[in-house]
């Protein structure tokens, strides 16, 4: 259908219709437009831009589903006496909360399916924004123009984070009680405040009966209304920025390669909304998420062991699980710092340097321009290990907020586990950053390598004289070029500290800082062949790449290298060129 | 950009004759023709699998329409389970066909070509601003606002105080009585009997058995006006070990024949302290894992608690049943700024 121009079709019924439905809308509201604006805008096409659509989408799913729940769920702490259909609980008293969560469960018919729909697809909905997020980091999307819509995702993670908190807490079962009573410690281990946070959440005393129908507004519309003002700030940035791409051959910071909206992205995203929305079905139809039936409702006296929040605050709860048990009183005023330090200081300086990462990072570079082409990770080694090592240290958070399970599972000592991840808090993210550094070098020069030397070939030809070598077939121009577009990052140079005539210069101190970090950041590196060094290459070995084709051209490259100068000297790739060759 | 595409082994040298600082972008890669576009009998076979697609999920909505009307959530967990797997099964398959048949339409049939589309600058031009600045400023002028600095001032103030009217009536009611020091205190007093939690059956010392532990209320919970919050406050883990291995006490004779009681709220953040380890001594929390040592006062043994479990003082009545000798002597639970005073 996509190749064969067919003449224009007579008119039919159906296209009269349309026409004149167009005509009435537009009429009224101009809608031309924006449909000649945006109907054929186009969009690249990558599997990794579709993280940040899974989050938009199962937000759709929550809203859809948490619909559905608000009409059966009462959100009151009135205590009542359950009889209903589950047996087990026959008798018990319990809040209307979780009485009516019981109802939702074993009454309303599809219930059970809508709770789990909701509760599986908040998880993915935190899940795929955390991957975005490591997505867009790791290939740079966050540069100018796009630093400002890096904060507004950022606060949409934090507000995801209140979302889920703020839900799993409202069916008042024992499980996310605990969870509650553990944020009402944590609060009140803020200085002098403390204790009128606590009663201000709850209140006045824990658990009160007041905090149920608060959650409720704060979770069906306080934060979802943020989320969904957010979330249209946040798209509206990437049709006025356009899409980044990744880069490629024909890909440059001017334009953007991709398929049209309509009616390729049209079918593609509409389509993969059902996609998702199937798949999160598909986990509630055939696996429980929060059985609140076996928990029971909440009584401030009984805690079930091995009890685990939801994936995205385990961060926090291991943080509470290592720090050791230090307090101290200064004049009669307590200091909590076993939980101020997990509880507040470690997740302000994550989620700190996480939102201004872009700033620090445009600092040290002193770039002021727009970047649209992605960087492939490998090529922001500081970067890369960086993010690599940040998500190691959440990574040890997560397991210690685990470790009790960790211990049952493998029979394992919980001090010995608690001790190691003490331990591996500091090192791990140390040990992760060097690595993922050397892997990045690696892996940068094996691109070198690939382009001087191109792909071995498996054929050995003996030369006359005797010698053997492996020919190489060169790289084609597409492939080539994937490993060299990027541009070499460099520390930033500066001005001197005093001008011709000796007087300080005026901004020198800021310029100091920057050129320090940007040692930091760049003064390890490895940087792409240049055509210089390619001509080199060639004249060096040229015969086993291409043995008896290019005799002519070597004499001219030859040539041409010698007066160039090569940016990034590795022994292996100048002077050792035949050597690294005969293998 | 460059239109050639040579093979590598070409560097394009400047009109000079000298190589160029970088390589040159190739530019796109040529259109690679699918199946489908030239052999129509695979475009016809992706037709009809969207078609199918676009059909199993007609018959999954059906499908799910129907276990609603049949297959009731039951009154067991299997049959809520039936129902819910029977239903969900069904949504899903009407989702998924939609989904999947949308996907494969645009990859087997719609246009695949790659287009390009330029960018422009995100910031307005030259001119623009020129205007925007302009309009700006005709709009101050306008208003006449630069030169009336008492009025800004008046404006200003008023603005940031309004919201002050709602907030604070909000913010104050928050609390309730704001009595913050409540937290300070139980409904443990002198001759308060232990009971077990929840029948609220009092205890005679002579039931509790050597390695036991017991979950214990104050008496008369259900009567007060919040049983929940001054539960929340007056649980008590009650053991009973053999008096030769109590090693330390909070108090002198504080215990009665070995047996001791402890608050059951841990002095980390506030989870019950339900695990009782009997050949140990130890006290854990499974929030936490906060440990502490029954037979030492209760001490911290391994954790981020810092201060001990509070220990409640307890004796028998004239009929035998267990009674505090008095409250707690320090506020249970998590430690807070104002603790000590």
């Amino acid at each position: 259908m996509s190749t064969v121009d067919s003449p224009p079709a007579p008119p039919t019924r159906t296209t009269r219709a349309a026409a004149a439905t167009a005509d009435y809308l537009d009429q009224r509201t101009g809608v031309g437009n924006a449909v000649k604006e945006f109907a054929r805008k186009i969009f690249p096409d990558h599997w990794s831009f579709l993280l940040g659509e899974i989050a938009l989408y199962s937000f759709v799913v929550l809203l859809i589903s948490g619909t559905f729940l608000t009409m059966f769920f009462v959100p009151s702490m009135t205590e009542v006496h359950y009889h209903g259909p589950w047996a087990a609980m026959d008798g018990v008293q319990m809040s209307e909360a979780f009485a009516s969560t019981l109802r939702l469960s074993f009454e309303v018919r599809g219930g059970l399916l809508m709770r789990q729909i909701h509760h599986w697809a908040a998880l993915i909905f935190m899940a795929s924004i955390v991957t975005h997020m490591m997505r867009v980091f790791f290939t740079g999307a966050f540069r100018k123009p796009r630093e400002l819509n890096w904060l507004v995702g950022f606060t949409l993670m934090i507000l995801g984070l209140l979302a889920g908190f703020s839900g799993y807490s409202l069916p008042d079962d024992v499980l996310s009680g605990n969870g509650l009573r553990i944020a009402d410690g944590v609060a009140r281990a803020i200085p002098i405040l403390g204790s009128y946070v606590s009663f201000g959440l709850f209140g006045g005393e824990f658990p009160g009966v007041d905090l149920i129908p608060r959650l409720f507004t704060v979770h069906i519309l306080l934060i979802p209304a943020l989320i969904l003002a957010l979330i249209g700030l946040h798209l509206l940035m990437v049709v006025l920025h356009k899409h980044t791409q990744y880069p490629g051959s024909g890909r440059t910071d001017k334009n953007v390669v991709g398929y049209p909206l309509f009616p390729v992205y049209v079918a593609k995203a509409g389509g993969f909304f059902f996609v998702v929305f199937a798949v999160i079905a598909l986990m509630a139809a055939t696996m429980t998420i929060n059985p609140v039936w076996n928990y029971g409702p909440f009584d401030p006296g009984v805690v079930s062991a091995g009890a685990q929040p939801d994936w995205y605050m385990l961060f926090l709860e291991g943080g509470l699980r290592l720090m050791p048990g230090w307090e101290f009183v200064i004049g009669q005023y307590t200091v909590s710092m076993n939980i101020l330090i997990p509880g507040v200081v470690i997740p302000g300086l994550l989620f700190t340097v996480l939102a201004l990462w872009p700033f620090i990072e445009a600092f040290a570079t002193g770039d002021k321009r727009e970047h649209h082409v992605l960087d492939r990770p490998r090529n922001a080694p500081f970067r890369t290990a960086f993010g690599v090592a940040y998500l190691t240290a959440f990574l040890i958070l997560v397991l210690a907020g685990s470790n009790d399970l960790i211990a049952t599972h493998f029979h394992l000592s919980i001090n010995d586990i608690t001790w190691t991840f003490r331990v591996l808090f500091f090192v791990a993210p140390v040990l992760a950053f060097w690595i993922t550094k050397r892997i990045c070098f690696a892996l940068q020069r094996k691109d070198r390598e690939l382009v001087l030397h191109g792909h071995e070939t498996g054929r050995i030809v003996r030369f006359a004289s005797g010698e053997y070598i492996e020919v190489h077939k060169p790289l084609d121009a597409h492939e080539r070029w994937l490993r060299v577009q990027h541009e070499p990052r460099r520390p930033v140079e500066i001005e001197p500290a005093e001008d011709s005539r000796g007087v300080r210069r005026k901004g020198y101190r800021i310029d100091a800082a920057r050129r320090r970090l940007s040692k930091v950041f760049y003064e390890d590196r490895i940087e792409p062949v240049t055509p210089a060094e390619l001509a080199a290459a060639q004249s060096h070995g040229g015969h086993d790449a291409l043995p008896l084709a290019h005799e002519e051209r070597h004499e001219e490259l030859t040539a041409g290298a010698s007066g160039s100068r090569h940016l990034a000297p590795e022994p292996e790739d100048t002077e050792g060129t035949q050597g690294t060759q005969r293998h | 950009m460059s239109t050639h595409h040579d093979p590598s082994t070409d560097v394009t040298t400047r009109g000079d004759g000298a190589l160029p600082e970088r390589f040159d972008d190739p530019g796109l890669h040529e259109h690679r023709a699918r199946v489908g576009d030239s052999d129509p009998k695979a475009n016809k076979r992706a037709e009809r699998q969207v078609v199918v697609l676009f059909t199993i999920s007609i018959l999954g909505t059906i499908g799910a329409i129907v276990a609603y009307a049949l297959v009731p959530p039951g009154e067991t967990v299997g049959t809520m389970r039936l129902s819910n797997l029977l239903l969900g099964l069904g949504l899903f398959l009407g989702l998924a066909g939609i989904g999947l048949a949308a996907v494969h339409w645009a990859k087997a049939l719609m246009n695949d070509h790659e287009r390009a589309e330029d960018r422009h600058p995100t910031a307005s031009s030259d001119s623009v601003r020129v205007k925007a600045v302009e309009a700006l400023r005709e709009g101050a002028k306008d208003s006449a606002i630069g030169r009336r600095g008492v009025l800004k001032g008046a404006m200003v103030t008023s603005l940031a105080l309004f919201p002050l009217a709602i907030a604070v009536p909000l913010v104050g009611n928050l609390g309730g009585g704001w009595d913050v020091s409540q937290s300070k205190r139980t409904m443990w007093r002198r001759g308060t009997r232990l009971t077990i939690d929840p029948s609220g059956r009092p205890i005679k010392a002579s039931d509790v058995t050597i390695g036991s532990a017991f979950h214990v209320i104050p008496e008369g919970l259900e009567e007060t006006e919040h049983p929940l919050n001054e539960k929340a406050k007056a649980v008590v883990l009650m053991v009973r070990m053999d008096p030769r291995d109590i090693k330390s006490e909070q108090g002198e004779g504080w215990s009665y024949d070995g047996i001791l009681a402890f608050s059951k709220i841990c002095t980390h953040v506030g989870c019950p302290v339900a695990l009782y380890e009997q050949q140990t001594h130890h006290i854990l929390c499974p929030c936490h894992q906060s440990t502490f040592d029954a037979a030492d006062g209760a001490k911290v043994v391994f954790g981020p608690a810092h201060r001990p479990l509070p220990q409640l003082p307890i004796t028998v009545d004239d009929e035998g049943y267990l009674v505090a000798q008095s409250g707690f002597d320090s506020p249970i639970g998590p430690s807070f700024w104002e603790r000590l005073t």
